[in-house]
């Protein structure tokens, strides 16, 4: 069982749909005892980093997850939940994350092209660095779908795939059992659910 | 490299899909899940469903079907029709919905764009305008083009992505139905004043239209139609292949 953590934030109906559609059955919860029950666990999130870092603290599912992540069962954090994973985040001050991967989330606006569009929004392809478990079922240059205004930076060591856009985004991290993806693989078409499907298998 | 996207448009009424459609192997074409996940395999970057259902009973039957889709088709949805209130944006995005587009409400409600995007997320509000040309004169219409508000488009347009709105989908009542191409006119003038995605729509008649639009436009994110994809003149594989071959970054 997959537990995708409720700390408030964020809709999880695609979450949980996608986890479906590959028959992996998933539980939206905060109960600090189903998580330990789970054999997963994703950290979603949408909106403002301190925010929700806030609401992950508050909530008791931060140090939850940072105990799960210690004690090796698998987690992934997606989109703002993969930023959470970090050291720290810039977005409106300074906010700290949960430390389980090095690094620091920063505005893309340092590294791209000033006449770019932000957010990064839609369809890009990956670009791997690197061999990740996550990648077992799709091929570099597959497209994934992504939403993000900041990016993850200083973290060389666990970039698993980069997106072009005028500079190379952080797309996805992995740093022992812990797994991150910037886009989003519930909104990824089959692509998305073959990497969901890997993570089911890791 | 960012893609461009293709997005074919459904318009739902009473839980079904509006314009008659004629696929190969679709049993229930007026089904929306049946084509939503049809446009999915076939490579569309996206969807949007807009009810135009005026009943109450139509609109439970609308976000019912929503949701069957979202359990179904893992690509972006955005919804649009009868989005008047910040509690119409929950009653969709609940049901799975990613995007919510706002046409009429917002002109009726200016201050919908912004509380919306307070609460959701810029990424989360779509303003779509149905704009067309009155003595050379570029004015939003509502209700579903048939009124003049007399406002002046880009200047309303520019405001609407001031206040949040993440995304425009310009739609040229001058062009629509036409079929002679996206009004590139039109679009190049809310290209200059925004920097969000525009979503180009109204006009496509084949796949010409859309090299061009993004060969001209390069400003232009996606290009949505409904017509031509549900009747079949457009194949939305082979439109992405011409753009491919045309050098226009595409998700295969």
């Amino acid at each position: 069982m997959i537990a995708l953590i409720d700390y408030g934030v964020g809709n999880l109906f695609s979450l949980t749909s996608s986890f479906a559609a590959i028959g992996q059955e998933a539980v939206v919860t905060s109960d600090p005892e189903v998580i330990r029950a789970a054999d997963r666990l994703i950290l979603p999130g949408v909106g403002a980093f301190g925010d929700a870092a806030k609401k992950l603290r508050e909530s008791g599912m931060a140090e939850v997850v940072k105990s799960e992540a210690a004690s090796g069962k698998p987690v992934m954090g997606i989109c703002l939940g993969m930023q959470l994973l970090f050291d720290k985040s810039c977005e409106y001050g300074e906010h700290e994350g949960l430390g389980l991967i090095r690094g620091e989330i920063r505005p893309i606006s340092e590294v791209i092209d000033p006449d770019l569009k932000i957010p990064h929004i839609g369809w890009n392809a990956l670009l791997f660095k690197k061999d990740s478990k996550l990648f077992k079922y799709i091929k570099e240059g597959d497209c994934v779908y992504f939403v993000h205004s900041y990016y993850a930076a200083d973290c060389a060591d666990s970039v698993t795939a980069t997106a072009e856009y005028s500079a190379e985004l952080t797309a996805s991290v992995e740093s022992g059992n812990v797994y991150g993806c910037q886009f989003h693989p519930e909104k990824s078409g089959d692509v998305g659910l073959n990497i969901l499907r890997a993570f089911c298998e890791i | 490299m960012i893609t461009k996207r293709i997005i074919p448009c459904l318009d739902v009424k009473n839980g079904r899909v509006v314009k008659g459609v004629n696929f190969e192997g679709l049993s229930d074409v007026a089904s929306p899940v049946e084509l939503a996940k049809y446009y999915s395999s076939c490579g569309a970057d996206e969807l949007v469903f807009y009810d135009i259902t005026a009943s109450a009973e139509g609109r439970a039957l609308f976000t019912d079907i929503l949701t069957q889709t979202a359990k179904s088709v893992f690509i972006p949805l955005t919804v649009g029709g009868g989005i008047n209130t910040v509690a119409d944006f929950d009653r969709v995005l609940k049901c799975g919905a990613d995007k919510v587009s706002v046409n009429s409400g917002a002109i009726r409600n200016p201050d919908l764009v912004y509380e919306a995007a307070k609460l959701y997320g810029d990424q989360c509000v779509v303003i779509s305008a149905d704009v067309k040309r009155v003595d050379g004169v570029f004015r939003v219409f509502a209700k579903g083009g048939r009124e003049n508000t007399g406002m002046e488009a880009i200047s309303w347009i520019k405001r609407c992505v001031e206040n949040g709105a993440g995304e425009v989908v310009l739609n040229s009542i001058d062009t629509d139905g036409v079929k002679g191409g996206f009004d590139l006119e039109m679009l190049d003038a809310v290209c200059q004043v925004v920097s969000v995605p525009v979503i180009a729509s109204g006009g496509a008649g084949r796949i010409e239209d859309f090299i061009t639009l993004f060969k001209t436009l390069p400003k232009v994110d996606a290009g949505l139609a409904a017509s031509i994809f549900h009747f079949g003149e457009v194949k939305i594989a082979d439109l992405k292949a011409a753009m491919a071959k045309n050098d226009i970054p595409t998700r295969l």
